[in-house]
Parts: structure tokens; sequence; C-alpha cells
């Protein structure tokens, strides 16, 4: 076990490697990742290098993203919004976008990116939640998915759309920003203020809120050195959307505040505009997630062949584990491994890696970076217990980084339930080798993670239920080569529907319009009966021990099977 | 198979793929991810099907010509020649 370092040493770790200026004795995110560079001289330096859809590039320098941001910041107060107000965004990776995310932290809200290819359902949910008072979003996703209940969520004041015209009751974003002011006075928020809320997926009840503050900017930039390899002028790519947290800690903050260049591109997954950029572009540090390099795998070494990777001089992994040929066929395809690491929406920043200049295990996601302590640890009468080196059990946390969350929003009980015995418990099954490496071993509850994205089988079902056949519905994640995990959907039929290929495809369609496809199931089954225990509780479990041929564990609690 | 037999088989494994798509609304000029809001799995798993259904291979770097329908049917019927 490692030796445990007081909490004041602890802080002070980040604070000597994260070199931030602080604002007046407050702290802000923006004014560390932009407003600071400028004054020190650096506003001509290169903070964003976009790429658009129809092979558009725009840079944007620290000295721009300054002014957009600021202009972004006069727009919400001139609006009437405030300290601690919720500015949501659905976009993609535009500029604005990045304006959006930066302006509402100078302004003092609260910003809580979503992933614009979520259905009409998760975002409503979402933006209920968190009380939206401020949505930025382009003209299509909001008539698809926001304009038919926008009247029934009363907190949402305010619909920015980007771009120069919106449609009624909204506010076209390119004329109000050139309106507003360019220099704002970045509003001086204390380290423990509110300044990112995350969603993130429940087994049961709804997403939970993961609240963050502006003092987690320390860890940002910290971790942002450490694990990533981040320098002034480093070129790097996160490919992670901001709509989730790997694309706000380390798309946004950790880059912008160690001083970057990003490499912002606006379309999807595609193998040879992706190669091409890493090249042309010379890359130097790549985050991405296991699907997208197995996806790259599948295409072969050929495939990347006539590109010049030698500029890469670190890559990273993060989502899911990353399986060790997809590390070892990296090495010898970009000359550098992909080094996996873990960390989670509640956790804001990295906590356990392969860290550059340490050799990786393929396979493992590392060891806990200098200032985090983790254990792997079993529960007994309501307390814990740290495991030994090679077994198994719940990978748990010390809490007290700087960017670990600060509630879950309304969920004080669910939060609490948290923290066990001074740990912080992960929800994740791991394994400690002799040599201080961590290897995932599965989730400790339903959650299933596919394509990186962690969903809620609960959320999943609910939507199922409202299909106008479905009686029941029970949600699980089936292994899958590319994506880690796929969403599989086993139902019972209200009378007068029977099973077919047809009802098949209208559930999953429904589900599809609801959700969106990065979380509906790509498979439905039917069932006369689904599993479940005496309180009526569908055994999840039970289907997916069933479906991949693995014992069926404790059915004790079992009261009416599957049929 | 002639270019409309591809085109309704090529709709047909679309819809199988993404059911919430009705077939009769997609323009010639849809684009799978822009448009009609595919996802790279759902790409992956419309070239899976197209596999099974014309014996055709679509590599990665080929994904652009199958985007839209426009591209897409002239692109396999070249492939089955």
């Amino acid at each position: 076990m490692a030796v445990m370092e007081t909490e004041a040493d602890v802080q002070s770790i980040f604070v000597q490697e994260a070199s931030l200026s602080g604002l007046d004795g407050g702290m802000n995110i923006a004014h560390e990742a932009v407003d600071r560079h400028v004054a020190q001289g650096h506003g001509d330096s290169i903070a964003i290098r976009w790429f658009g859809k129809t092979g558009n590039r725009r840079d944007v320098s620290y000295a721009d993203l300054s002014e957009m941001s600021s202009r972004f910041a006069h727009l919400l107060h001139d609006h009437g919004c405030g300290r601690g107000d919720s500015v949501f965004a659905l976009m993609g990776r535009v500029p604005e976008l990045y304006a959006a995310a930066l302006g509402t932290l100078k302004a003092g809200m609260v910003f809580t990116p979503l992933f614009s290819a979520f259905g009409p359902e998760p975002i409503r949910t979402r933006m209920e939640i968190g009380a939206a008072k401020v949505l930025v979003t382009t003209a299509k996703t909001y008539q698809r998915k926001i304009a038919k209940w926008r009247a029934e969520l009363p907190s949402l004041k305010l619909v920015l759309i980007l771009g120069d015209d919106a449609p009624e009751g909204c506010i076209a974003l390119g004329p109000a920003m050139a309106a507003a002011a360019p220099d704002f006075q970045t509003v001086r928020t204390a380290p423990e203020d509110r300044a990112l809320i995350h969603f993130t997926s429940g087994t049961t009840g709804k997403p939970k809120g993961a609240v963050h503050v502006h003092g987690a900017v320390l860890y940002h930039a910290y971790s942002g050195k450490l694990a990533l390899d981040l320098m002034p002028g480093t070129i790097y790519w996160c490919t992670a959307d901001p709509g989730w947290v790997t694309g706000t800690s380390y798309g946004i903050v950790a880059p912008l505040v160690n001083r970057v260049t990003m490499i912002v591109d606006e379309a999807e997954f595609d193998l040879a505009r992706w190669y091409s950029l890493v090249q042309d572009e010379g890359v130097e540090v790549w985050y991405s997630a296991p699907t997208a390099i197995r996806m790259m795998m599948r295409a072969g070494a050929e495939a990347a062949a006539p590109y010049d990777f030698s500029k890469l001089r670190f890559l990273a992994s993060v989502g899911e584990p990353l399986n060790p040929e997809a590390v070892v066929w990296s090495e010898k395809v970009f000359g550098q491994p992909f080094h996996d690491n873990w960390w989670q929406t509640e956790t804001g920043g990295i906590m356990i890696a392969n860290r550059p200049g340490e050799p990786v295990k393929p396979g493992s996601m590392g060891r806990p970076l200098p200032g985090i302590t983790a254990g792997v640890v079993e529960r007994y009468d309501g307390r814990l217990r740290e495991l030994p080196s090679g077994e198994i059990g719940e990978l748990a946390l010390r809490p007290g980084w700087p960017s670990m969350m600060r509630s879950y929003l309304h969920e004080q009980g669910r939060y609490g339930k948290c923290f066990v015995d001074g740990w912080y418990l992960s929800g994740d099954l791991a394994m400690r080798d002799a040599d201080g490496y961590f290897w995932f071993v599965g989730r400790a509850d339903d959650l299933i993670k596919t394509s990186g994205h962690l969903i809620g089988p609960f959320e999943v079902e609910s939507a199922l239920i409202e299909h106008e056949a479905v009686a029941e519905a029970g949600v699980i994640g089936l292994p899958d080569e590319t994506a880690g995990e796929v969403v599989k959907a086993y139902v019972t039929l209200n009378p007068g529907f029977d099973a077919s290929d047809a009802l098949e495809r209208s559930i999953r369609g429904h589900a599809r319009k609801k959700l969106g496809p990065a979380v509906a199931p790509t498979a439905v089954v039917f069932r006369q009966t689904l599993p479940k225990t005496r309180s009526g509780k569908i055994m999840r479990r039970l289907l997916k021990a069933r479906e991949l041929g693995l014992p069926e564990g404790d059915i004790s609690t079992l009261e009416s099977d599957e049929t | 198979m002639t270019q409309d037999e591809i085109r309704a088989a090529f709709l047909d494994e679309l819809v199988n793929v993404a059911p919430d798509i009705d077939p009769m609304t997609v323009a010639v000029d849809d684009h799978l991810q822009d448009d009609l809001e595919l996802d790279s799995m759902d790409i992956l798993n419309l070239v899976t099907a197209l596999h099974t259904r014309f014996g055709v291979d679509v590599a990665e770097a080929e994904y652009g010509q199958i985007a839209t329908l426009a591209s897409a049917v002239p692109f396999i019927a070249e492939r089955l020649g």
C-alpha cells in the first residue's frame, strides 16, 4: 500500500505543477484557460485550429477566444442572466461552442454540455434536472428536438441559435455576439463555486448531474501535464465531443490551461480524414477512445502506411478498457502505443494512467497519478476492507483532489452512497497487480459502456415501455468487438401485439427517435415474461448471464422466471 | 441487379439499421450522418449488412462513397459489375 501523504502535501503537489495565477484571490476556469495567457503576452498563439465538415478551416487565437467568450458573457448578462444560472449547450464542435463554454464561466454561470446526438428525451430530462435557463444550439436541432416541448420547461428563458437567423422565440447568436461588447470583467468566482455540471447515467432513476467547481482547474492543469504531456505550443487533438466529460476536461479546459493548440474537427470519425489531420497538422499528442482505435485496426496497417506519423509523441485512450492487441498494434503503426487511462465523470480528471515515460502494460489502465490514492476494496458489515494485490474488488479512491465532484444535483442521498469509510466508490470492478498497475474487470452494477458512453439501462427501458406494444423491458450490455458493449433489450408485449420483425424494427425506431442512436438498443428480442425478483425488479444480471452462458450466481431472490 | 433494385435494397438495409428513418422521405442527397443522423457504429452495421446482402466489401476509406443514395447506388452497381 502507498504511503499516505497528508492532505496539505497532496494539495501542494497539484498547486506547484499547475502554476495558475488566480483571479484577485478568486478562481475562474476561463481566466486560467484563456485570459491569463493573453495578459502574459501569448494572445497571438493559436488556441483552436478548427476544421469544418465541408473542408473549411479557421484559426482562433487565444486573444480571439478571449474576445469571443467575453462577448458571450456580455450577451448573457444583457439578457438578465446572472451568477449561478444554468447554460446548456447542444451543438457540434464549432468554435462558438468553446466560446460559449468559456463565456458562461466568465459570467459566473454554470455550463452543461450535452451530446448533440442525444434524442429529445435524454435532452429534456437533463435540462429539467439542471433547470436550464439558457440553451445554445442550432436551428435544426432546436426544431427537431426542442421546439415541441420548450413551453413545458418554464426555467428556459433564452434560446441562442448558431448563425445569423433564428426560429421564432429564439435569438440568432451571430448578430447578438457582434453587438455585444468585446471586453468583460470576469466574475471573481471562488474556488468552490459551481462551474460545470456533467450528467451521468444511473442504474435506476434519472441521470445524475455531477457538480464541478472552478477550483477543479488546478487538477486539469496538473493532470494535462502529467498524464498527457501537454506543454505550451503542443499540437494536441482530443477526439472526444465536449458533450461528454472527456471532451470538456481534456477537450477544453486542460489543453487551454496548458496553452496548447487544440485541433478541433467538426466531422465524425473518418479514417482517411483522421490520418490526414494527424499528418498534415503535425499532431503531437492524441487523446482518443477504444472504439475509434479499433475502427482504425479494422482498416489494417496498410491504410495507415502512406501517412507520416513522426510528429506524434504521446497517444492516450479513455472511455472503456483498451484491449492489449490495440496497444501493440498502435505501437507498430504509429511508432507510439496508445496509453490507456481511467477516470469518470465524477472524478472530473484522469486518476489512473499509463503515463508518459513509464512502461505501458497493454490491457492495464496504469497507475494512480502522484497525489491520487486508489485501492481495490470489498464491503463487509457496512464497512470497507482494502484487498491485497491480485484480488478483484471495487475500484475506490481517497477523495480530496480538486476536480472531484462536489455533489449530484438535488440528489444528496445518491451522492452520499458513493462514499464509505473515507473512500469514494467508483462502481467499477478492478484488480491491482504486484507492480501497482490497475486492471479493469467489469462494472459492479448494470451500467452499459458502449463506444465510450456510459448508458443507464433504466433510461432506455423507460423509453421502450412508451411504445404502445411494450409492456415491460429489460436492457443489458453485450460484448462487442468494436463498441466494447452494445445495448440489447428484452421486452414483453401488451395484449393484442405479436412478435414480428416489423414490430422489432418499430420498437427500435421508436427508441432511436426518443433516445438517439448512441443510446438506443441495437437489438430487441421478445419474451413471454422476464425474470423478476419478489419486489418485481427485472433481474438484468440474469438476462446477461444467460445470454453469455455464464453461471447464474445467486438466484434466491428470483420470483418469476423468464419464458 | 438494376439501379432501382439496388436502391430499394440499400434503403431496406438502411432502415433496418436505423428504423427511425422513413424510407419514403429519404432524399437522394441526404447524408447518412449529417442529415439522417446515423453514428459511426450505425455506418459499420450498414457496411456489414451491405456485405451480406450484395457480397460487396466497402473499405473504411470508401465510406464516403456510400454516404448518400446518389453516390451509393452507382458505387454498389459498379462493384457488382
